[in-house]
């Protein structure tokens, strides 16, 4: 029947309800015009933002930012949770301080970042990445210590040595876990990146950009910003996502 | 082209010299070991003869996977000593079919890398890998899309694999724990012979645990009958019919007598327990 082809247009109902109560609130004027500007407005500075203004540019450099937070956090953390992971002792022995921290706001870390590395892109992108390598870490170590005994079994009975275990086996092993790891760090680097981009004094990015929209009231600016955030978190969470079915194509199999 | 019929002569000596020689292959002495909630072997002695094919048989959780695993070095002993031709564990080339295949086979492996993995560890170049991985798949006569991932196939192609696996080492001792479970009725029927015939071509010292006492007695020379645990060899059955074995010989008197024999002491053993 012909529903079943409509059915590839469910996702879009949510969007178009959200737009038309978004335009029916607009025209009965519920909301003061001034704070909520009508959805075509709103797409207009957005589209003049991201092509002809600094939007554009904001944005790229909050994809900057978050891109350089994630890489480092992968970096330090994937060795890391390994190595952790493989020791159930060793991890044992630093849960305690991994679990605190990870439960820590990354934000309260701001004020201590900014004596160590002053008010540049570099406090930015290290509390991100502190945020961000905590989360994978705790990732990538469960992911090596919930590692199928059976498989590791098997590797040594053929003979693999310890590195070859880890390598072969453990590490693999982990990947969909690193992967759920990643995607979750990368939106938390993503959280932090803005929040640090409204107070910490910048002059570009996403998070300034609403900050400074907000503060000279002008709201489809402000309201284009946070969609053009919307849009990244999302793009980033879909990018990973199909990484993660090329890279880790047997998870959940 | 050389390789394969220098392979083979070389497989056929060490078959014949498998054959002749006498001594057991392993001895276990002393074997203790616990769990948590119970003694599984508590001084446990026994010995696995060389070139034999041998069937382990016992009730569930009476210790025999644990058993295979401290011989292949994989679960450490409380005490005791496992000696393989007098010596203790050394380099030994193991083939080994796990109980759990689903967990034994690598997900993010084709099938055919799956069998290939075992030679890789040894350090066998890649174009012999891809000769001896098809020699085996040929020689087996299984039927497999060898691309497709585990997670593509059924159990029973998933536990092919995983005999395939360990029969592409040439191993010196091969496990099998419950290889067939998996596998449905034809399928189980066709893989008996080809293991038949591996073991006739070979001789290879197999271990295979079985909880169908009619393949165990079928396809081995002993059979090791345990009790609950803490486990013992309660008897160790010769049956010794010529092979190839056929289902002629499940006719015949000695297996039907071998076979009860087994059951009735099976039978008292797990009533005692
Ligand atoms: N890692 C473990 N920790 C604790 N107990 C264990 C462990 N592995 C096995 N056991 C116990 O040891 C006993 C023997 O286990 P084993 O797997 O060797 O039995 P089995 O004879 O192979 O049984 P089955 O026929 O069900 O395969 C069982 O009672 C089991 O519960
Ligand atoms: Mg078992």
């Amino acid at each position: 029947m012909n529903w079943k082809r409509l059915e590839v247009l469910l996702p879009f109902v949510g969007v178009i309800v959200l737009l038309a109560v978004w335009s029916f609130t607009v025209w009965m004027r519920i909301v003061d015009p001034v704070l909520l500007p009508s959805p075509i407005a709103t797409f207009k500075a957005m589209w003049a933002g991201m092509f002809h203004g600094k939007l554009g540019v904001d944005f790229l450099k909050t994809v900057e930012r978050t891109i350089y937070s994630t890489i480092i956090a992968a970096v330090i953390a994937i060795p890391l949770g390994i190595l952790l992971g493989s020791s159930e002792k060793l991890y044992r022995s630093v849960e305690f301080l991994i679990d605190f921290f990870r439960s820590t706001p990354a934000s309260a870390m701001f004020p201590l970042f900014l004596v160590l590395f002053g008010v540049g892109d570099r406090t930015k992108i290290s509390v991100a990445a502190f945020g961000a390598a905590l989360v994978i870490l705790f990732n990538v170590a469960y992911g090596v210590m919930n590692a199928r005994k059976t498989r590791i079994l098997a590797a040594k009975v053929m003979g693999a040595s310890r590195v070859r275990v880890l390598w072969d086996v453990m590490l693999l092993e982990s990947m969909p876990a690193t992967f759920v790891g990643l995607r979750n760090g990368v939106s938390l680097a993503l959280v932090i990146v803005v929040v640090a981009e409204m107070f910490i004094g910048s002059v570009d990015g996403l998070g300034q950009r609403v900050f400074e929209a907000q503060q000279m009231f002008e709201m489809p600016d402000m309201y284009a910003a946070i969609f053009a955030a919307g849009a990244l978190g999302y793009g980033l969470n879909l990018l990973f996502l199909s990484i993660e079915r090329r890279f880790v194509h047997w998870a959940g199999k | 082209m050389t390789a394969q019929p220098a392979a083979k002569i070389e497989l056929s000596e060490k078959a014949r010299a498998a054959a002749t020689r006498t001594a057991p292959h392993v001895t276990i002495r002393g074997l203790s070991k616990r769990f948590s909630d119970a003694t599984i072997y508590d001084n446990f002695d026994f010995d696995i003869p060389r070139g034999k094919l041998m069937s382990v048989f016992g009730p569930n959780g009476c210790g025999k996977s644990t058993l295979i695993n401290m011989i292949a070095g994989l679960f450490p002993m409380d005490a005791g000593e496992i000696l393989f031709d007098g010596q203790p564990l050394h380099k030994i080339k193991f083939g080994y079919v796990f109980q759990n295949y689903r967990e034994a086979v690598f997900p993010w492996l084709s099938a055919f890398d799956n069998i290939a993995y075992p030679l890789k560890v040894m350090g066998v170049p890649k174009k012999d890998r891809v000769v001896r991985v098809e020699k085996i798949v040929a020689n087996l006569n299984v039927k497999i899309d060898l691309k497709l991932y585990p997670y593509q196939m059924s159990g029973g192609q998933q536990q092919l694999v995983s005999i395939m696996r360990a029969l592409v080492v040439d191993p010196e001792i091969l496990f099998l724990d419950e290889p067939f479970s998996a596998l449905d009725y034809e399928m189980t029927l066709f893989m008996r012979e080809q293991l038949q015939r591996v073991f006739v071509e070979t001789h290879t010292t197999t271990v295979l645990v079985s909880h169908d006492l009619e393949e165990a007695v079928y396809l081995s020379d002993r059979i090791l009958l345990l009790s609950r645990h803490p486990a013992r060899a309660v008897e160790f059955v010769h049956y010794d019919a010529p092979r190839p074995r056929t289902d002629r010989t499940m006719t015949e008197s000695d297996f039907i007598s071998t076979k009860a024999h087994c059951l009735e002491i099976f039978q008292r053993e797990v009533r005692k327990g």
